[in-house]
Order: C-alpha cells, then structure tokens, then sequence
C-alpha cells in the first residue's frame, strides 16, 4: 500500500484530545482525526452515513464514535455503523509517524 | 471449501419480503450449506417488517427501526441480494430466471414469494399526483411527503389497512376523512356492535367517515383533489389513499405457465403441483382455495417450505387459526374466528359495559369456542385465542369464560398461568415467536430489557400486544432483580443511576476512570449515553475540584452553542430576565451581518438565537457579543436557561409586584449551573401569570401578600402543570427557596431526568419536606448550590474564545 500513497502532515498527536477529535480541510472536503483512549488515530469522512451529520462533534468512546445528530455508532476502524443501523462514512488511510499525524491519497 | 464435498444447489428466490425472507433464514438454521442462494427484490431495500410501515406512517418507529435483515445479514451469509431489480421472466426448461435489468440466473430449486399488490379499483383520475397506495416504504415516503405540504386526505377503504393509514396521516397532522363501502367498519374481522364502536372512537378522534361509500371518481385536473361518491357526495383531499384489499402478485407464474388461480396454487408441501422444483409462500399463493393476508400462516408456510427444501419430505402445511388486531395506539381491537353464529349448533355469549366501552363476544359451538370479537379492553384475546386454537372443551368454565381469564380460567394470576404454558407456546403472534425460544434467549444471552429480548428474537418488536406477556417472561426468567431492580444506567453497567450517585460520594469517586474501575464498567471508556451523566454527576459531587471532560460532554456543551441538523450551530446571547437595550440588540445585529447569520429569530425564553453560524465563526462570534458585554445564554446545555418574566408592576396595570426586577435576580444567582436536564424559570407579576410560570420547572407568581412558588412543570410534548411548593414573603425567601430546590434537584434527579418526572417520581410531599419544612436543610441545600455557583459562574464564551479545538486544521507540509 504504502508506495501508492502520498502521506501529508496534517496535526500533531497532541493537537487532538483524547477520546476526541480534530477537523482537517482536505480538498475533498472536511475529514474527520479521532484519537482513542489507547491513542489509536483514525480518519473518516466527516460525514454520517445516516444524514451527514458531523462525526467529528460526537463522542467518541472505545473504537467508536457516536454521532451528535440521532446517535448513530460509527466504528471508527472501518466506518461502518453499528447494527441496526446500515451505513458507512468513507475511510482515510492515516498513520503515526512519531507524533506527526499523516493522511494518505492514493496516488 | 473442501474439493471433496458435493457442488452446492442453486436456489433463487423471488420476492425479498417477508415470507421469502423468513423461508431463507428457517433454511439457514437447518441446513445452512445445501445451498448457494440468490434474492431478488424489487425494492431497492433490504428486508423490512412491512407491519410495521404503520408505526412508521404514525411516527412511531423510523425506517431503520423496522429493518429485518439488514444487508450485512445477507453477506455473512454467503447470499446474493439483487435488490432493485425485479425478475421479469422464468424459464422452467433452462430453469433460469431473467431480471429486468437482463441479468440471468440459473436454479436448481426456485422459490415465489412475491406478496400481493394493492387492489385498485379502475376509478377515472387514479394516475393523478397525489394518488398512492399503503403497500411499501415508497408508499409511506410518499405519505410522509405529502402529510409535509398537504393538509387533508381521504383514505379508500375502512379495513385494517386504510384504517392504520387513516390513523398514521391523524398523528402527522392532516385531516383525515374515510370512505368505506359497507355499512361498518372492518366487518371482515369485527362484527357490527365493534365495527360501530370503532367508528365511533376514531371519529372522537377527529377522523371522518363516509362509510356506505362507492367511490366513484377521484376529482381533479393535475392534482388529486378529492374524491365523489357514487350519492353524489364529495371529499375534498390533496392526498387519496386507496387501501381497499391485496391481490395476489401471480404474474409471473402465470406466463411460465404454473397453474395459478386467485393465487399460485401450491399444496400441502408448498409446491407449485407441475414443477416440483418451484415452491411458492406468502401472499401470492392459494391453498386449499385460500389466500393470505396476515403473517401467522405465511411464518407456518416458511416453516414447512424451508423444511422441504432442507430435503424433508415429511413436512406438509395446514393453515393454522387467524386472530386479528388494529395497530392504532390506545384502540384495542381484537378478533379470531367466527364473528357470530352462522351454524344451527352455535351460541353466542355478550358483554358489553357502554360506559366503560368494552365489548365482548364469544362464538361458542359443543363447548368448543369458535370466534371472539373484543373491543375495549383485549387482554384476554390471547387467551380466548389459545383455547380456540387448541379447541379446549370449555364445558367447566362456560358460565365465566365471558369474565376473562382472571374470574373463569384454571390460574388467576396471570404469571402463573404464564409460567403454566407449555414451551411451544407461541407468545409473538407477528414473529411467531414461542415461550421456549423467548426463555432460551434470555438465559443462554443474559439479556435484561426487553429491547434487548427484541433485538434477539423479534418477540414484541411489531405490533407489539405481546408486550406484558414479553415482560413477564423477562421478569421470570432474569430473576426478580432484573425485574424489579433499577434500570441500569446503560449497557457499560449493571448499575442504576441512584447506585452510581451514591457510590460517587460515599467511596469518594473523583474521575470517570475511577468510578468506571470501581462500579465494573464493562467497557474501557463507556459510551455516549453514561460518559456525560457520569461527568455530571462527579461534577455535581465535586465543586471546585472536579476537572470537567469536555470529551464526554455533549457537542452542543463542548461547543458552547446548539449543533443545528446541517451541522452549522446557533448562538443565544443571555438577556438577563428578558431585558435587553438597544447597544446589545446593535452588537446583535452587527453579529449577524458580520458572520452571515442565516436566521435571527426571538425564542419562548425571551432571547434571540442566531442559526447558522459556522463551527470556526464560533470564538469570534462570542467575542464580539462578549465585547457588548453579552454572555453565553447556555441555551444549549443541561443548564439554567432563561427566566421569562413579564412586565410586572413596574408598567402592568394589574401588577402586583416587580416581576421583572425578581427574575433577574433570579438569574444573576442561577445563570451557569449545571442540571441533570435543562432548567427554566419563570416569574409573573400577578395570578393572571403572563410568564407561564405553572409550566416551569421553577415558577414564581406574585401576590399581594408575597409570592407564589411552584415546581416540576413542563411545556413540552407531555404538558404537566406545577405542583404548589409554598407561598413566601420576601424576595431573599423566593431565592433561597430557588437555589435549595435546584440543588435537591441537582444531587439527586437522574442525569436526562427534567424536573416534572422528577417531582412525580419523588412525590410533591417529599419535595416540600425538604425544601419547606426542613429550614436547616433547605439553608444547608442553598449554601451547596451557591458554593457550586462561585465555580461554575465563569462566562464560557470567553473561557472558549481562545479554544483551539474550534479551527479546523490544514494539511501541513
Ligand atoms: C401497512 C401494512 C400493515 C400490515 N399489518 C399487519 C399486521 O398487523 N399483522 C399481520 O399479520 N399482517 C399485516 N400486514 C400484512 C403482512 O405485511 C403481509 O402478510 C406480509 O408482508 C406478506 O409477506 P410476503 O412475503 O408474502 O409479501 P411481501 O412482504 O409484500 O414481499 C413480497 C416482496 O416481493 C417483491 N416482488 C414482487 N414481485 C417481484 C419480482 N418480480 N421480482 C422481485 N421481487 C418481487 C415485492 O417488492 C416485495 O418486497 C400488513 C401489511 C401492510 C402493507
Ligand atoms: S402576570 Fe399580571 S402583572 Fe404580569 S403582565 Fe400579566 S397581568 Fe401584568
Ligand atoms: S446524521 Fe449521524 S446519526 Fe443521523
């Protein structure tokens, strides 16, 4: 995977909180950096599969997100939302290198 | 796969509606790899609970509620779902099917389960807008949409169907008008003493109807504007709904060819009779010279199909007993069997209490009971319906089988007889669930709500009259604790919320973690529903020193503004008991047209909110309110909102005392705190109560000789009025008596728990012995809240002002 990507710096680690979140302008519109308990980073959409709302204002907790709209779970490992409900909000490819937080584009 | 194992059989389904779906998962739990199956739907949806389109049509239930088997279901099961894309065609000598869109898919076995359509009468103006019928999830967007813009609607039809329609578009806001062609209501399942008291509790409900009614054109040029009766009789309607019966969806087994009547015909093995490799269920077949409509035979028929197509043959079908119901919230209606004496032999036995308007019916024959109509009061219906069922000999108990269960039945109490019923019983007559099935779940999954008991087994989860039945269960089998204990606060804890306050303060928890660790928490950091309680509550039980988590409040607390559904947010500046001055409504106005506010628009709290205003505008946004000397109006928190006064004696001719001056006294000793829900005050200058301070959570009411204090009122989608607290003399009294009621109601309501259900679940007595008789503890509950206050009266939008967590982000090189 790693040759076909570009990685860009978007945060510090320390820029967004634990159990929390930052918002990072992309041309392809806002994604959304979530941090674990366990610092674990992930990047979606952010954009709900239900009705858009804004993931990235919800609470987060475990590896999951709840969205602050109509509370929808979203894991944030793969996007999908819990059951019942059906959805996914779009993944990003994002790793660690050190404390720099990088987002990938395929090439 | 292992080589060596047989090729796998082709079975192609279609129909992805009830009957089909229920047949695939019966098949799955026999015999799980017999085959490679493929699904076509002509719905771009996966499987739903189509009887629960009314609860959505009410809106009682979302379209994600009613989901079956979401698309997941199918992918983990190995099965193809083409959704969307009907079969158009069946070749039964390539033994293929062809789909609209053209894709061809071979079978080895084929499996019908196409439903019915609506039945439509050839009315002139049918294909109009505004026309629809109540099949689908289509019909119910269309409904939905057209209850959105359009006021009135005539439902055709005054059958389960168009009745559930008629009650769903009620409660959406439109008036609704019912013409139905007999001379009562549901006279197929109800006879005509129901059918009238029906009508007439629907009509007290504000449907009408036009019963006696052919309809015999829909009226309008390009829209739907109504409807004329064959009398001459007109309705107007900008929506028409027609709901007057099924046909059996029987097309495309007629051009193959099968044999095909009313519906596919099909026999005891659920076979269509020339081609042993095509089965048919539900609502498109003909047994026996019956066709379907409710759901309890078709779960039969997908019991015996899945069995025959698990290879056995012993399997055979009989159409079990029907027993009907109206899903109409608070209209309980009942039937099964006959609805009145048709043979020499048959009895009938009536009771009927007008007043009370229940009514009953029995249809007996040799001792057996036949049929039962009920109206009213339908807790027996199950078991009248059991004893039809199995044809019990009712000889012992005729003289009080009338009376119910309770009076004439072998166990009077109900738990018993529950506990009584063999494992077989069925409890969900909708999902054809049994007691076993329902008792195993609970035991081998823990399960202790009865959502939970819902999600597993589908047991009360649609029509839900299964309910107490459900409960019962729960309650016997997870143990009286379960029962009767306190709910837990969320699926992270056993605990219930007064546990988890106690054990805050007793074994002085100070962190999330460290009550998370210490009351068991199940999850590592919780969920979105305890995170926020537990930080109020440790934020409750430590002024000053506990750390408030952003992270588990709330976006709207974390933002300190209220996310709107397009995920802009809206702004409330605080205006100090309603006062406001032309230099803050200037920093308001300057606000909106510097940040491009979409809407400005005044409240009931007596403010005015800015809408759309974007997450990074926030900071400046409050500093320029901030600048004008505004502060944050907490119109977004579980916090003290506003105090709406009214004028007051100040300008009011029939004043009595300064209304205006009390309230903004009120909020300057309130503003800032934290509640378990959102709090409003209101203060009126006399009895005339201008502020409505009786639907406040805390209302304040001037007399002559004092002021009139009353709590636990609410304005909101269930209205209560206060209960009267006490009556003071003096201004310092109103707010003393103010901050200890609040801080009762701080420390010991439920986190989401407003003060109105509060003050009825404690009871008005326990309140006024606390805050009125006990004067040491009221002193002791007002010094807690203003110690609190000295920590939480900080203005936030200036704390936030400089808060880095508002930007967003760019890519950095
Ligand atoms: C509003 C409403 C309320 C109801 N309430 C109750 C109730 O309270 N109690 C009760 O017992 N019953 C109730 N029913 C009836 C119950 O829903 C039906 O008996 C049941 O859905 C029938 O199941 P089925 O699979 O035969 O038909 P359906 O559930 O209609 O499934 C048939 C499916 O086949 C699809 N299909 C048709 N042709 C094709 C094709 N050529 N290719 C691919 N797919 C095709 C259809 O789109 C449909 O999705 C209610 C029905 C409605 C509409
Ligand atoms: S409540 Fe009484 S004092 Fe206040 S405005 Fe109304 S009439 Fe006047
Ligand atoms: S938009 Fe996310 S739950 Fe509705």
């Amino acid at each position: 995977m790693a040759e076909t990507m570009t990685w860009t710096a978007v945060a510090r680690l320390a820029d967004i909180p634990r159990l929390g979140s930052r918002v990072v302008a992309t041309p392809d519109g806002d994604v959304a950096l979530f941090r674990a308990a366990d610092d674990h980073v992930f990047a979606l959409e952010d954009r709900c599969p239900h009705k858009g709302g804004p993931l990235s204002q919800g609470i987060v907790h475990g590896h999951s997100v709840t969205c602050p709209l109509h509370n929808w779970v979203i894991d944030l490992a793969s996007g999908a939302a819990q059951a019942p409900d059906i959805g996914c909000a779009k993944r990003l490819p994002v790793r660690l290198e050190g404390e720099r937080v990088l987002l990938g584009t395929p090439l | 796969m292992n080589m060596l194992s047989p090729p796998r059989h082709r079975l192609v389904v279609i129909g992805n509606g009830m009957a089909g779906m229920r047949t695939v998962s019966e098949l799955l739990a026999r015999a799980p790899q017999r085959y490679d199956i493929t699904v076509f739907g002509a719905e771009p949806h996966p499987n739903y609970d189509r009887i629960a389109l009314s609860s959505v049509l009410a809106g009682e239930k979302s379209l994600d509620d009613i989901v079956i088997n979401a698309r997941d279901w199918y992918a983990e099961n190995g099965i193809r779902l083409i959704a969307g894309d009907p079969v158009a065609a069946i070749d039964r000598t390539q033994r293929t099917v062809t789909s609209v869109a053209g894709q061809v898919v071979g079978y080895d076995r084929l499996l019908i389960a196409t439903g019915s359509r609506p039945l439509v009468p050839p009315l002139p103006g049918l294909t109009l807008p505004g026309v629809c019928t109540f099949r689908d999830i289509a019909d119910v967007n269309q409904m939905i949409a057209a209850s959105e813009t359009h006021r009135r609607a005539v439902v055709i039809g005054g059958g389960l169907l168009g009745l559930e329609a008629a009650w769903g578009l009620k409660r959406r806001g439109m008036s609704v008008a019912v013409v139905h062609l007999m001379p009562t209501l549901m006279e197929r399942q109800l006879d005509e003493t129901a059918g009238q008291m029906l009508q007439r509790d629907l009509d007290a409900r504000g449907i009408a109807f036009f019963t006696n009614g052919q309809t015999e054109e829909i009226l309008g040029t390009t829209q739907a504007a109504g409807v004329r009766l064959a009398d001459g009789r007109e309705v107007p309607a900008d929506l028409v709904v027609v709901a007057i019966g099924i046909r059996p969806n029987i097309d495309l087994a007629r051009a193959a060819g099968l044999e095909v009547n009313r519906g596919i015909v099909v026999g005891d093995d659920m076979a269509c009779g020339a081609d042993p490799e095509i089965y048919a269920v539900g609502e498109c077949i003909e047994h026996r010279g019956q066709v379907f409509g409710l759901v309890a035979p078709i779960w039969e028929q997908a019991k015996v199909c899945a069995a025959r197509l698990a290879g056995d043959t012993a399997a055979s079908y009989a159409t079990p007993p029907l027993s009907t119901r109206l899903k109409i919230t608070g209209v309980d209606v009942f039937s099964a069997g006959a609805l009145s004496a048709a043979a020499e032999e048959d009895e009938e036995v009536v009771l009927q209490d007008r007043k009370r308007g229940t009514y009953r019916k029995l249809v007996l024959r040799e001792d057996r009971l036949v049929g039962a109509v009920m109206y009213g009061d339908v807790a027996d219906g199950a078991w009248y319906f059991r004893l039809l069922r199995e044809g019990t000999d009712i000889a012992a108990i005729r003289a009080r089988l009338i009376m119910g269960e309770a009076l004439a039945g072998t166990t009077a109490d109900p738990v018993a007889a529950l506990a009584a019923l063999p494992e077989e019983a069925e409890i969900c007559g909708c999902n054809g669930v049994c007691k076993g099935r329902i008792v195993a779940a609970i035991k081998s999954q823990g399960l202790a709500s009865l959502d939970a008991v819902r999600a597993h087994t589908k047991a009360s989860a649609s029509c839900g009259s299964c309910t107490p039945q459900v409960e019962r269960l729960l309650a016997m089998t997870a143990g009286v604790a379960a029962a009767t204990g306190p709910k837990p606060m969320c699926k992270c804890t056993a605990h219930g919320h007064d546990h988890v306050r106690r054990a805050i303060v007793a074994e002085a928890l100070k962190t999330i973690p460290q009550a998370m660790r210490a009351l068991d928490w199940t999850t590592t950091d919780g969920c979105a529903s305890c995170r926020p309680a537990l930080n109020y509550y440790l934020l409750c039980a430590w002024p000053g020193e506990y750390v408030d988590d952003a992270q588990s409040r709330f976006v709207n607390e974390r933002m300190h503004a209220n996310i709107q559904k397009d995920g802009t947010y809206s702004v409330v500046p605080r205006m100090w008991g309603g006062m406001t001055n032309p230099r803050e409504l200037r920093a308001i106005a300057d606000v909106a047209d510097k940040y491009q506010v979409r809407e400005v628009k005044v409240t009931g709290g007596q403010r005015i909110d800015l809408f759309g205003v974007k997450r990074e505008d926030l900071p400046a946004v409050w500093r320029d309110l901030n600048a004008a000397g505004m502060v944050s109006g907490h119109a977004y928190g579980k916090a003290l909102r506003t105090v709406k006064t009214c004028v007051g004696s100040e300008w009011c001719r029939f004043g009595t005392q300064d209304s205006t001056g009390m309230g903004v006294a009120l909020e300057r000793m309130t503003w800032g705190s934290w509640h378990p829900h959102k709090v409003k005050l209101a203060v009126s200058g006399c009895p005339r109560n201008c502020a409505e301070a009786t639907i406040k959570d805390f209302g304040v009411v001037a007399v002559d000789s004092g002021w009139e204090l009353s709590v636990g009122g609410n304005g909101g989608i269930h209205v209560r009025a206060t209960d009267f607290l006490c009556k003071v003399a003096t201004e310092a009294e109103v707010l003393e008596y103010c901050g200890a009621f609040l801080q009762l109601y701080r420390e010991e309501a439920h986190y989401l728990e407003r003060t109105a259900p509060w003050v009825a679940r404690q009871g008005i007595a326990y309140i006024r012995q606390r805050v009125v008789e006990d004067a040491a503890g009221r002193a002791a509950l007002h010094a807690r809240f203003l110690h609190a206050q000295s920590f939480s009266q900080t203005d936030p939008w200036a704390e936030q002002a400089t808060n880095a967590a508002y930007k967003t982000l760019a890519p950095v090189e």
